[in-house]
């Protein structure tokens, strides 16, 4: 029992809830506004990998690091081109074109990585982001090693939430995008183009997907390696469902989710020879299974989502 | 003369080798309430969406206050003043009433959403036409007539100077309509000029001050409301006389079926409250009610879909539980669904498996389908009923409604059913085709079936039923006989207005 | 410019999709060879020579594709009833484990002929059951599958992680997490001698054929499919929704996890986290490339399996990563996607 209260105590573990919630952070805004404007995005995993892999050569190749992160965030939109040609203009099955998506994305980033990264022993590094202490804030103490010694992309991830919770909720574009997740014929028959609307949400929120990948090889760590989004992606599209498709309480959810995350890991050394260390490591997927039974029936649903717009046709 | 306020000319459109719009043209003048009337699929929604920017026309041009539009852009028309109240209403339900109003109005980069404004301004509308709203309730949560009353307001909202409504009392009741038509009557006189799509004869005599008739794609013909007559209208509508069949006298048998105080609930909510009915062999029950009251509840009850939380049922004289789809079918009750598309048929299956899907046990043997009896049964059905177009192996949805409709009468019929449940029958059907379905409802009355008529056109209940009960809120009316029925009383009981005493039937 | 529905499928586009859709994806493929400074003809040749050019290398691919072909099944049974699994991965290795435990554990000693049909239904049952939980929370909670399914693969391979680290460790692996191997008697034959090719090839190819006479000759065929397309419709027409269902799930589960027994009866004789290059995944691609046809999952499987053995073979004798073959495989699901879409629509300005 001291252990627990010693894991929870300790700023280490509160700075780790940050740091593992910020790629969470960026993918469910990205899934997020793809899924509010009625497209369900399933080719965030392969997104997120791809932007790890690109943000990561950008940088081992003498770009700074935003040049990393805005290099990663193009590519993820250049993906999102492709699913929302699949998706909005041909009207495919936004499942399996998702999928597809992914498969390529991922497949795509190993090979690229593979022809231009020479095999070594260990695998090259860069030098990633440093925490930045925020003035003030980061003094206090305990709240201040916690909260505020993080690397900008954590920062920019949280004022990002913000920011999208208020494009989606407070102004026209917002509404315009809801409308279109909700109902496409409504929002065409005032004036508003869904289809624009859905490309523009899809090419954006892979963006996001794809600085999320970034985070992971220009933050938390300093290289790329293939499988290393472990399933990320398809954890943010739960957290989706779990925020009922709204920005802040995807920023909830992520951070709760990290805290468990966080948390599990910390436990591991305690634990460990009495529990095997998979069991910790199987926690975050079967979280989210569990947010998703329990949020599914309860979370408000963009009507039209999945549904393919076709004009004229109801 | 005084510019028109709408000019339509030389308007042509056809989709593949269908050629939905002929060499339209008409106009509208300002104040003015111009009827469209037409069949479905005589082309109105085409030239209405054409009007509104959805389709670009391949030929001629729409001009609004002497002013050609543009082609093909919707914000446009809107902008000129053009307003469109849909038949099936553009509306978000998950977003309030004002975000629904005002979703597109404002520049769409713009950092914040005016509210303020916005509900000012709203609320100076609803209240000077009379159209009132909370406009901070969640739309999912309004009645039929008052998400109505959105989409219209919507429409002034953009500061409409025309309003188009396509069959705006489809889903209304009688009173809900009538006040409707009132309301469009004051704002032509405030100055606004309104088109109205219908198919009905009625409605467009008592509200119209001209009326342009569709046939076919083409405009055939212009008449002022007070040169002509409603036969007229009928014939030039439907392009030559269309006898609908006739009920004759019978002589109703056994009851077949009797329900009483049966309930049903559906989520947590009372979709069918205590209601009492019961039909006889060779007699049609009407059940008439505008959609939403709970009919579709009462066809699923009837079908096999869903359970009763209270009440009981006999049939054929034996009282029953709940009865699965596959005994329903078994015990000879043919079941013509509300909606064709969604629940009668799987559009890209053949029509043989089609046929037989619901019937299945009769064509399978230790879990085998027997496809040849199958083929043989779709053959059967598509000869006896006339189906056009179709073979056993087709897909189905490459036929026409009406055909696929008398496919779906036809499997339930050809083996002479004692039961037949009938759920709006004639929906989205042209003229021929719904004289060929009442036919054949007929057919099966006289051959000694009960049939349960669902609808919420009247004309046809009035036609069909022998005796009528009103559905309202999920409650069923006492029966009426037909012959003590008229519009009037009808309309009365479709709101909800009824006697217990007066109407009570004998059983 | 939009689509038009086409009346009628041509017979020959429906044919020609997956070759169409598999040229595409190598056009495609030879831009990132052509990128990779490589010779994009040589390379292509080298993935035949790779994957045909030997006796040895033609078993070869014949042996990967046995999982591919069971994979390629679950997922096109699932998909026609609209049941989205993308778990077979995890129900490959839940499949793949339980048969090293039980073989270990319970049957050890038993003759082959009962052990290797035990065995195989051991393996098949897991797999069921794992697809069986999502299935569950589809009809409770209305969770959809997509997400648990994926989900559940991470859960089951650090499963499987877990049990090869403990309970079934081999001892004798020196250190290395690998499972209990299976006896002996539970391997399933070989077809040809200096070979890996086992029997499992006969196995997938006759329930492939079974499964598509299920499909088209069964009321159980029949309603499954009604399912899939239209479910409103089903339940009308008293298809039971649920029981269907947790038929398909069966079904398609039970493939997966025997595509994971098969693997360690027919090839490796034990269990590792890598005992899967991704087959569950792969099975997705090949039941698009083969429009869900159970038949066409033969042809497919045995394309992908050329394409991930050839790709073996040409790069070592090229500088091109093998990755280039989940490359391909990528993008001739993503082309054939197109290609099934053309056969249904046109373009009409």
């Amino acid at each position: 029992m001291t252990e627990i209260i010693d894991i929870l105590s300790s700023a280490g573990l509160w700075a780790a809830v940050l740091r593992i919630a910020t790629p969470l952070i960026f993918g469910t805004l990205g899934a997020l506004l793809c899924e509010r404007a009625g497209v369900l995005n399933l080719g965030i995993e392969g997104i997120m990998t791809f932007g790890a892999m690109i943000g990561w050569l950008a940088v081992f190749n003498g770009a700074d690091l935003w040049t990393g992160i805005l290099v990663a965030a193009i590519s993820g939109g250049v993906f999102g081109l492709l699913h929302a040609l699949f998706t909005v203009t041909l009207g495919l099955s936004q499942h399996v074109s998702g999928l597809g998506v992914t498969l390529f994305a991922s497949s795509f980033s190993y090979y690229i990585f593979r022809l231009l990264v020479p095999v070594a022993g260990t695998p090259p590094t860069v030098e990633a982001f440093q925490p930045i202490d925020i003035p003030g804030l980061s003094d206090i103490p305990f709240i201040g090693p916690a909260f505020f010694t993080q690397t900008s992309p954590t920062y920019l991830a949280i004022v990002l939430a913000f920011v999208l919770a208020y494009i989606v909720f407070k102004t026209p574009l917002g509404l315009a995008i809801r409308m279109t997740g909700e109902n496409p014929h409504a929002a065409e028959a005032q004036g508003i183009n869904p289809i624009v609307i859905r490309y523009g949400c899809v090419i954006v929120g892979s963006g996001l997907m794809a600085i999320g990948g970034a985070f992971l090889t220009l933050s938390a760590f300093n290289s790329f390696f293939p499988t290393m989004v472990q399933g990320r992606g398809w954890i943010c599209i739960a957290l989706v469902v779990f925020a009922s498709w709204r920005p802040s309480h995807a920023l909830l959810g992520a951070l709760l989710f990290a805290f468990f995350d966080g948390f599990q890991f910390r436990l591991q050394t305690v634990l460990s020879g009495v529990v095997p260390y998979q069991v910790f490591l199987m926690i975050p997927y079967i979280l989210s299974i569990t947010a998703l039974a329990v949020m599914a029936r309860r979370a408000r649903v963009p009507q039209a989502l999945m549904q393919p717009f076709r004009r004229g046709e109801r | 003369m005084m510019e028109n306020a709408l000019e339509i000319s030389g308007v042509s459109k056809s989709f593949g080798d269908n050629l939905a719009n002929d060499n339209i043209s008409l106009s509208l003048a300002k104040g003015e309430i111009v009827a469209l009337l037409g069949e479905n699929g005589a082309g109105k929604t085409t030239l209405m969406n054409i009007l509104f920017g959805h389709y670009v026309p391949d030929q001629g041009k729409v001009s609004v206050m002497g002013k050609e539009l543009p082609q093909g852009k919707p914000r446009e028309a809107i902008r000129a003043g053009v307003g469109m109240v849909h038949q099936h209403f553009s509306l978000a339900a998950n977003l309030t009433v004002l975000e629904n109003v005002i979703t597109g109005t404002q520049n769409i980069w713009s950092v914040a959403t005016d509210t303020k404004n916005a509900r000012q301004k709203l609320l100076e509308i609803s209240k000077r036409f009379g159209l009132v709203v909370d406009p901070d309730a969640r739309l999912g949560d309004l009645s039929v007539g008052e998400q109505q009353r959105v989409e219209i307001l919507k429409a002034l909202y953009n500061d409409a100077q025309i309003l188009v409504l396509d069959e705006p009392t489809a889903v209304l009741t009688n009173i809900e309509a009538e006040q409707m038509f009132s309301t469009l009557k004051d704002m032509a006189k405030q100055g606004l000029s309104l088109i109205f799509i219908s198919h009905k004869l009625d409605e467009v005599m008592a509200t119209a001050d001209r009326i342009f008739v569709l046939r076919g794609g083409k405009s055939v013909a212009e008449r002022l409301v007070g040169d002509t007559n409603k036969s007229e209208l009928a014939e030039l509508m439907v392009g030559r006389e269309v006898k609908r069949p006739v009920r004759e006298a019978s002589q109703p048998g056994e009851v077949i079926l009797n329900a009483e105080k049966v309930s049903v609930q559906q989520g947590g909510v009372d979709r069918l409250k205590a209601v009492d009915f019961h039909v006889r062999e060779g007699e049609v029950l009407g059940i008439i009610g505008v959609s939403g009251n709970g009919q579709a509840t009462l066809a699923q009850l009837l079908s096999g879909t869903v359970k009763r939380a209270d009440g009981t049922i006999t049939l054929f004289g034996e009282e029953v539980g709940d009865l699965s789809v596959p005994e329903v079918v078994d015990r000879g009750i043919g079941r013509i669904p509300e909606d064709r598309n969604h629940e009668g048929v799987i559009g890209e299956m053949a029509i043989w498996e089609n046929a037989v899907l619901e019937r299945i046990p009769e064509f399978s043997k230790n879990g085998l389908v027997d496809r040849s009896a199958g083929v043989k049964f779709a053959d059967d059905v598509i000869s006896a009923f006339d189906v056009r177009g179709a073979t056993p192996t087709k897909r189905i949805r490459l036929l026409s409604g009406g055909n696929m409709q008398k496919l779906i009468l036809g499997r339930n019929l050809l083996k002479q059913p004692r039961l037949l449940l009938a759920a709006q029958p004639a929906r989205g059907l042209d003229e021929g085709a719904v004289a060929a379905v009442h036919e054949r409802i007929l057919n099966a009355r006289k051959n000694g079936t009960g049939v349960i008529l669902i609808s919420e056109d009247l004309d046809e209940v009035l036609a069909l039923a022998d005796r009528i009960q009103a559905i309202v809120g999920g409650r069923l009316s006492p029966s009426v006989d037909a012959e003590d029925a008229n519009a009037r009383k009808m309309g009365l009981m479709m709101s909800g207005e009824w006697a217990d005493q007066e109407v009570r039937d004998e059983v | 410019m939009r689509f038009e529905r086409r009346e009628n499928q041509p017979l020959l586009l429906i044919f020609a999709t997956p070759l169409i859709a598999v040229v595409a994806a190598l056009a495609l493929s030879g831009v990132l060879i052509a990128l990779a400074g490589a010779p994009v003809f040589e390379a292509y040749w080298n993935i035949v020579k790779g994957a045909f050019g030997s006796r040895l290398s033609t078993t070869e691919t014949l042996t990967r594709a046995i999982p591919l072909m069971l994979t390629g099944l679950a997922a096109a049974i699932a998909f026609r009833a609209k049941l989205w699994n993308i778990g077979a991965e995890g129900q490959l290795y839940i499949g793949a484990i339980t048969v090293s435990a039980v073989s270990s554990q319970l049957l050890a000693g038993t003759p082959s002929f009962i052990q290797i049909p035990v065995l195989l239904i051991c393996g098949a049952i897991a797999g069921m059951i794992l697809l069986l939980i999502p299935l569950w929370l589809r009809l409770r909670f209305s969770v959809d599958e997509v997400v648990t399914t994926l989900l559940l693969n991470f859960v089951a391979i650090l499963f499987v992680s877990m049990l090869i680290d403990t309970v079934l460790k081999d001892p004798l692996a020196f250190g290395w997490p690998q499972s209990l191997p299976v006896e002996d008697d539970a391997m399933l034959p070989r077809i040809l001698t200096r070979s890996r090719l086992h029997i499992g090839l006969f196995i997938a190819i006759a329930l492939a054929i079974i499964i598509y006479l299920i499909q088209t000759r069964t009321v159980f065929g029949l309603q499954s499919r009604a399912a899939g397309l239209n479910p409103e419709a089903a339940v009308f027409a008293g298809v039971p929704l649920g029981r269907t269902l947790v038929l398909v799930a069966m079904i398609s589960g039970g493939f997966a996890g025997l595509a994971g027994a098969v693997e360690v009866m027919g090839v490796q004789g034990y269990v590792t986290t890598e005992l899967s290059p991704g087959f569950g995944y792969s099975g997705i691609v090949v039941a698009m490339l083969a429009n869900l046809n159970p038949i066409g999952v033969i042809l497919a499987a045995l394309f992908i399996a050329t394409m991930f053995v050839g790709a073996d073979g040409m790069s070592r004798v090229m500088e091109i990563p093998t990755y280039i073959a989940d490359v391909t495989v990528a993008l001739s699901l993503l082309s054939m996607l197109v290609a099934i879409f053309f056969t249904q629509y046109r373009i009409r300005r």
